[in-house]
């Protein structure tokens, strides 16, 4: 049988060659994104722009600025800016990363449940997304106060607020994912008269697992501005939430510190998304081993 | 071996939403070790016939029994294992976990799938190809993975639902010869559909032709060619009067391909 052909998808030759490419076309884009802001700030401060927003020093800031601003320390004598950026960022990431496994682990659960029963499905799913158009900025300090009341230690409610941005993607998802076995997927299972657990097991989940990773990257920024924003309400001083909330009190002498913390966010966000890809590219290409 | 059919099916109707009948009044028997065709037009109810007997889907009326058993026992109990038009991969899974997936299904031991996994492989002359992923495989290669899992739990019946009807002739002429050789090492039952007149006519030991609307059986034609059959056999001259007969009895009850009112056979 030799004389059947196997097509071959991809090498790892051309495999790092697009990587390559990939990180070029990244680097293109910062550049180009830094060209458009110094030039649309040149341009605006030369002819006088005034809207929609009266372009200066103070609503933008050179870029350079915000990167020189990280090197700078906040206090006389103190650390640079980018140390103590560096601890919020992992203070947020801690947060954000366990919201981000109770929105998945929630998310996940849910949406097998929903799976089973069109019941279920009918009756709560209108619930769930009643539960995303109520705005997170009210449900954060409810959040806050009421686990904190239960003694739940704030950062462990900034979590269940990032978890609360979290869930609905995966659960979205995956629940589209579970149902997405074709017919004859189905009958190959029913002829080999499986049960509602193998189904599971042996094709639903395994066949959700794309759209799972797609809600995850979703759900991986999702979950770093859930952080950032639950901070708020819970007063928190040692994230990029509170450094945020500090920065635009004086916003007036030092745009730059905020801006570069914006920085830091979209960095993390991007962390996070980073590494979400990372994990999907390996465990999609081995796929789940469900070995009895 | 026994008299007791390996398929018996006794007055099998099947009905649809909308008032369309696909299968009327069917009465057939199939014998163990017996590779018969159902072959006729789309839409004359052959496929439907071929999943009222795999039980995925009931009939209107009638009973059918694999056997000796109602076709729902059957199922439990793994009586048969099914081939597609599609070859139905698993996109996660190698195609050694392809052809080992009936086997986790029936909860059979590492080292036992490993082996079984490997000798299947072997039938099909895919051996090298193991940790291969299904869309690397040509779709002839395909469809023989799908042949090993469907033989891999070793079932007294195969159902094959055209299941070489989306490649080309020569790979089809190819997987044809295979089948025999398969065939002949499993023992196994074939029941086989297809639109193919030489296909069926080169496989079969009887060929059931079957006419449209209602899907009715129009003829039963036995073919007395010799096994083992050869590339020579599809230039014989009685291959030629069997092909000529079974077209002949296709047109005699006014079997033209019409567009498809069921969706039962892709």
């Amino acid at each position: 049988m030799a004389s059947i052909a196997v097509d071959r998808t991809t090498t790892p030759r051309i495999g790092a060659i697009h990587g390559l490419r990939r990180v070029g076309l990244v680097v293109a884009g910062i550049a180009v994104f830094w060209a458009l802001w110094e030039g649309y700030r040149w341009f605006g401060e030369t002819v006088g722009i005034t809207w929609p927003f009266t372009v200066d020093a103070t609503n933008m800031p050179h870029i350079h600025d915000m990167l020189h601003a990280l090197t700078e320390p906040l206090q006389p004598g103190g650390p640079p800016l980018i140390q103590l950026e560096w601890h919020w960022a992992l203070f947020t990431a801690k947060e954000a990363f366990l919201g981000f496994v109770i929105g998945g682990l929630v998310g996940f659960g849910l949406a097998v449940l929903l799976a089973h029963s069109v019941l279920l499905r009918r009756g709560l799913l209108p619930y769930i997304v009643v539960s995303q158009t109520v705005p997170i900025l009210a449900v954060a300090p409810m959040v806050v106060v009421g686990l904190g009341t239960k003694g739940v230690t704030p950062w462990v409610s900034v979590s269940v607020i990032a978890a609360y941005l979290t869930f609905f993607p995966v659960a979205m998802n995956t629940l589209r994912g579970l149902l997405s076995p074709k017919p004859r997927d189905l009958e190959l299972m029913r002829s080999y008269a499986a049960d509602r657990r193998s189904m599971l097991w042996k094709l639903r989940m395994p066949a959700s697992l794309p759209f799972v990773f797609s809600a995850l990257k979703i759900s991986a920024t999702a979950s770093v501005i859930g952080a950032i924003i639950g901070e708020t309400p819970a007063s928190i001083q040692d994230g990029l939430g509170g450094a945020i909330v500090n920065f635009n009190q004086y916003y007036s002498t030092g745009p730059e510190r905020l801006w570069a913390t914006n920085i830091i966010c979209a960095a993390l966000g991007f962390a996070f998304f980073g590494a979400v890809v990372l994990v999907e590219h390996f465990v999609l290409r081995r796929a789940p081993e469900h070995v009895v | 071996m026994n008299d007791r059919p390996a398929v018996s099916i006794q007055g099998v109707s099947k009905h649809f939403k909308a008032g369309v009948t696909a299968l009327s009044g069917i009465d057939l028997d199939v014998r163990p070790q017996e590779l018969i065709s159902l072959i006729g037009p789309s839409g004359c109810g052959k496929s439907t016939l071929l999943r009222i007997i795999g039980d995925l889907i009931d009939p209107s009326e009638g009973v059918v029994e694999v056997n000796g058993k109602p076709a729902s026992q059957a199922r439990r109990d793994h009586d048969y294992g099914i081939v597609f038009q599609e070859a139905v991969l698993y996109d996660w899974r190698t195609v050694s976990k392809n052809i080992a997936l009936p086997l986790e299904l029936l909860r059979w031991s590492r080292e036992k799938r490993t082996q079984r996994v490997n000798e299947m492989l072997r039938l099909v002359e895919l051996e090298g190809f193991e940790d291969r992923r299904p869309w690397e495989l040509s779709g002839g290669m395909q469809q023989r993975v799908a042949i090993a899992r469907a033989l891999s739990f070793d079932p007294s019946l195969l159902l094959m639902d055209e299941p070489f009807g989306a490649l080309d002739e020569m790979t089809r002429e190819r997987l044809n010869m295979e089948l025999l050789r398969i065939w002949e090492a499993s023992g196994s039952t074939i029941v086989f559909v297809t639109h193919s007149i030489a296909e069926a006519v080169f496989l079969s030991t009887r060929v059931v032709v079957m006419s449209p609307r209602p899907g009715q059986i129009a003829d039963l034609v036995d073919v007395d060619l010799p096994y083992p059959r050869t590339a020579e056999t599809r230039e014989e001259p009685r291959f030629f009067e069997l092909v000529t007969g079974v077209r002949e009895r296709l047109a005699g009850r006014g079997a033209q391909v019409e567009p498809e009112l069921l969706e039962d056979a892709t």
